[in-house]
């Protein structure tokens, strides 16, 4: 019962970190904070894709030195690291952004930035 | 916003170190956890501290947007170049046709465990030397514009 | 060599432009013609790829290309028993939107070379406008689910770079940043999707997937995941809300193929619900999630585009408009899939009216906001209140409007009237009164595009205009490549219903020869 608890351990924290990462981005008016919950959220799901890819009693296939060659198939790792790569350049970008309309409006308040309407 | 003098002298010194760990990352990225893109990102910390360390106008010296853009367009050229070299081969795109030829990155391995020997994976670290040398332009170029944002007007 | 070129075209499709994108910085700085010659260049010959890859498709059937394996057709690799490679998998309907992709990122590049000729930092946008077109490709070609995601990814950022492009203008970065946040949630979402189809069945690839499926409650999870952000990402209503403000601050070239990466969603929207999930889905609840979809995003559109002031904004919101019809047709196929009479009777006819309205909005659709970003290259403005009688001065370009606008509102022998023909007659069949809303939507469409036609191209010369002049070349002929095949799709549809449509709607049905070509069943 508690490994079992234990191995879910990972999926609570997901849902935890999706909760927090949506309600800041739901919540919040100012763009660097909506930009946070965002961020939050990409590591909820970096995590749940790493959570689902343990195997208990694998290894790490990565060779050098290693103890056995019960390994583990990377893809989600692989998943991940990608998935990493990608929301580096997404908030690279979005906070570019945010700096831009900073210079341009004066203020980061997501009410006071909407000139679209209609 | 400028540092004092220790904390520029100390990021002088560390930003050859952290070029090199980065290096080492890139190059281990087929036997160890890294690769070409955390070790171009450790490389580009390098760049960050720079940064930090100086006001902007000091650092366009250091670090020229014009090079890191080229930084940029070199390693990307080098991992599509890489990935298409297998094509004249008759082999489809990517395919790792170096591995296990006895070259300078394909040397011979039986299957397991190893104790590190640096001139194996065949095309992988050309594929991550390319992405690292992309990664260390590309971050770098996104740091200079982000402290490029926050320059101080002239009294 | 031909033989290699053509051994490795799935290959190719997504290395040129991605090697024409990371050119461009070095290519730049050696001069504004080299530059140009090697935008062209890169279009072109996107362009002749995919169009290659399309016709192999099309005369001997689907393409099967693996990343990195011995042998491009190899998908096992050693004794695995299941496929752990990048494949690419071009089928029909991949190829009919390669085709789409291929023909209007050719034209819209070629307008782009004047158009954005006055701004600055154009490496930059022409790179990330090869991504865009990368992006989409990529999307339509690739058989492996997280690959899709990538893609997916890739065309996002690349789109809401280049909203964002104008960066002087406030409303662009804030558009820009709409854009990007809404895509990024909508991927993160997909992303959560394919990890819980990975966790619980080992497999990424589309075919592999979709052989294994058992419909558990964690897969209808996933299925909502997916179907959500990609209505989205079509700018279905009630989830829109982007599409409009994109679409008006984009430069008009970036709006164009906008349209086509809206698309691209759309067919993954398809691929999802049929050839993923397919059988095991009850066929009349999606197929009418995709009518209710549809007729939502249709009369809602057309209704707001009706006051709109400024002319992108209009088109944006018939762009939402149009996406219900496709959505229309292929609901209605598949709300009868499972019954074999009704889907030969009319279910495949509506669906070959949804795709071949795909193929033709990304034309006519395209083709507008072109010559609404030549008004604005000439005018300076976009607000219909104060445009008029550029008639006069921009002959060709009210010419281009015509074409389009008439294509859109449905009028033969423009394209639209095709493909909405096909789709009101098979809709009447399944039932008739969303037949008349259809038609009721093409009638508001029409009057819609009188009142813009009016009040920009009719009327008295005006003073403040008098230097307005017909387009520069380069924006000529990419306007006039759209016109042409609005015009053909038009007056002979046929050829295009039987080679480019009917092969696609037959794969987008056959989701066991889809699975077959995968596992060489």
């Amino acid at each position: 019962m508690m490994t079992r608890l234990l191995l879910d351990l990972p999926f609570f924290t997901v849902v935890l970190l999706v909760v927090i990462g949506l309600g800041a981005m739901v919540l919040k008016r100012n763009l660097i904070k909506i930009l946070m919950g965002l961020s939050i959220l990409e590591s909820a799901v970096n995590l749940f894709l790493v959570a689902i890819g343990y195997r208990q009693d694998g290894v790490a296939p990565i060779f050098t030195n290693v103890p056995s060659l019960h390994m583990v198939l990377p893809t989600v790792q692989a998943l991940t690291l990608t998935s990493i790569v990608i929301g580096v350049a997404t908030s690279a970008m979005m906070l570019s952004f945010a700096m831009i309309l900073y210079k341009k409006y004066g203020t980061v308040d997501a009410r006071d930035i909407r000139k679209l309407k209609g | 916003m400028k540092m004092t003098k220790i904390v520029r002298t100390t990021a002088d010194v560390f930003y050859p170190f952290c070029l090199a760990f980065g290096l080492y990352v890139v190059m281990h990225g087929h036997l160890t956890p890294g690769g070409g893109f955390q070790g171009g990102a450790v490389m580009a910390t390098g760049a960050a501290l720079l940064i930090v360390a100086r006001s902007y106008e000091d650092i366009t010296g250091r670090l020229r947007k014009g090079v890191l853009k080229v930084c940029e367009a070199t390693g990307l050229m080098l991992f599509l170049l890489a990935g298409l070299s297998g094509l004249l081969k008759g082999l489809p795109f990517m395919a790792n046709w170096l591995t296990q030829t006895g070259g300078w990155v394909g040397k011979v391995m039986e299957f397991g465990p190893n104790g590190g020997e640096l001139a194996t994976g065949g095309l992988i670290p050309l594929l991550n030397v390319g992405v690292g040398i992309e990664v260390l332009g590309g971050l770098s170029i996104i740091l200079l514009y982000m402290i490029s944002g926050t320059k101080e007007k002239k009294p | 060599m031909s033989t290699m070129i053509m051994r490795h075209l799935p290959a190719l499709l997504i290395a040129t432009p991605l090697f024409a994108a990371f050119l461009m910085p070095l290519v730049g700085a050696a001069g504004r013609w080299v530059r140009t010659a090697w935008v062209f260049l890169g279009a072109a010959l996107t362009a002749t790829v995919g169009l290659l890859l399309a016709w192999q498709v099309f005369t001997t059937g689907p393409v099967l290309y693996v990343f990195g394996a011995g042998d491009p057709t190899q998908t096992l690799p050693g004794d695995a028993a299941f496929p752990i490679r990048i494949m690419f998998a071009v089928d029909a309907l991949s190829a009919l939107m390669i085709v789409i992709a291929s023909c209007s990122s050719l034209a819209i590049t070629l307008y782009s070379l004047n158009a954005e000729a006055r701004q600055s930092g154009l490496e930059t946008f022409y790179a990330m406008l090869f991504l865009l077109v990368t992006g989409v490709l990529g999307m339509v070609a690739t058989g492996d689910l997280f690959n899709f995601f990538v893609f997916l990814e890739i065309s996002s950022l690349a789109g809401a770079a280049l909203v964002a492009y104008r960066i002087d203008e406030g409303v662009a970065v804030e558009a820009g940043l709409k854009y990007a946040l809404l895509s990024t949630v909508g991927a993160l979402a997909v992303l959560i999707a394919i990890g819980i189809l990975f966790a619980q069945y080992n497999a990424l690839n589309i075919a592999a997937l979709a052989s294994r499926l058992q419909f558990t409650v964690l897969d209808k999870v996933a299925l909502v995941l997916l179907v959500v952000p990609l209505a989205m990402k079509c700018g279905a209503v009630p989830m829109h809300f982007w599409t409009p403000d994109s679409y008006t601050t984009a430069p008009s070239s970036v709006t164009a193929f906008l349209v086509v990466s809206s698309q691209a969603s759309l067919y993954g929207l398809f691929r999802i619900l049929y050839t993923l999930y397919g059988s095991l889905l009850s066929w009349a609840t999606f197929g009418w999630f995709l009518i209710i979809l549809g007729v939502l995003s249709m009369f809602i559109g057309v209704t707001m585009a009706i006051p709109q002031k400024d002319v992108k904004r209009l088109m944006a919101y018939h762009a939402v408009s149009q996406t219900g019809y496709m959505l229309l047709g292929v609901g209605v196929g598949l709300a009868v899939l499972g019954n074999r009479a009704a889907l030969e009777e009319f279910g495949k006819t509506a669906m070959a009216g949804g795709l071949f309205h795909i193929f033709n909005h990304a034309m006519y659709k395209g083709l507008l906001f072109l010559t609404a970003g030549a008004v604005f290259y000439r005018t300076g403005t976009r607000n219909l209140n104060k445009l008029g009688g550029l008639g006069h001065t921009m002959p060709w370009t009210m010419v281009f409007f015509m074409i389009g606008a008439l294509a859109i509102a449905g009028v033969p022998p423009f394209n639209g009237f095709a493909s909405k023909l096909l789709i009101y007659e098979s809709v009447f069949r399944f039932s008739p009164f969303l037949a008349v809303v259809a038609m009721v939507v093409s009638i508001l469409t029409l009057a819609s595009f009188v009142k813009v036609f009016h009040s920009m191209f009719l009327g008295a010369r005006r003073a403040e205009y008098a230097a307005a002049r017909e387009v520069p070349a380069a924006m000529w002929v990419g306007m006039a490549l759209l016109a042409v095949v609005v015009m053909a799709a038009g007056l002979v549809p046929r050829p295009f219903i039987d080679h480019l449509i009917t092969p696609a709607v037959n794969a987008l049905c056959d989701r066991a020869g889809y699975i077959a070509t995968i596992f060489g069943g």
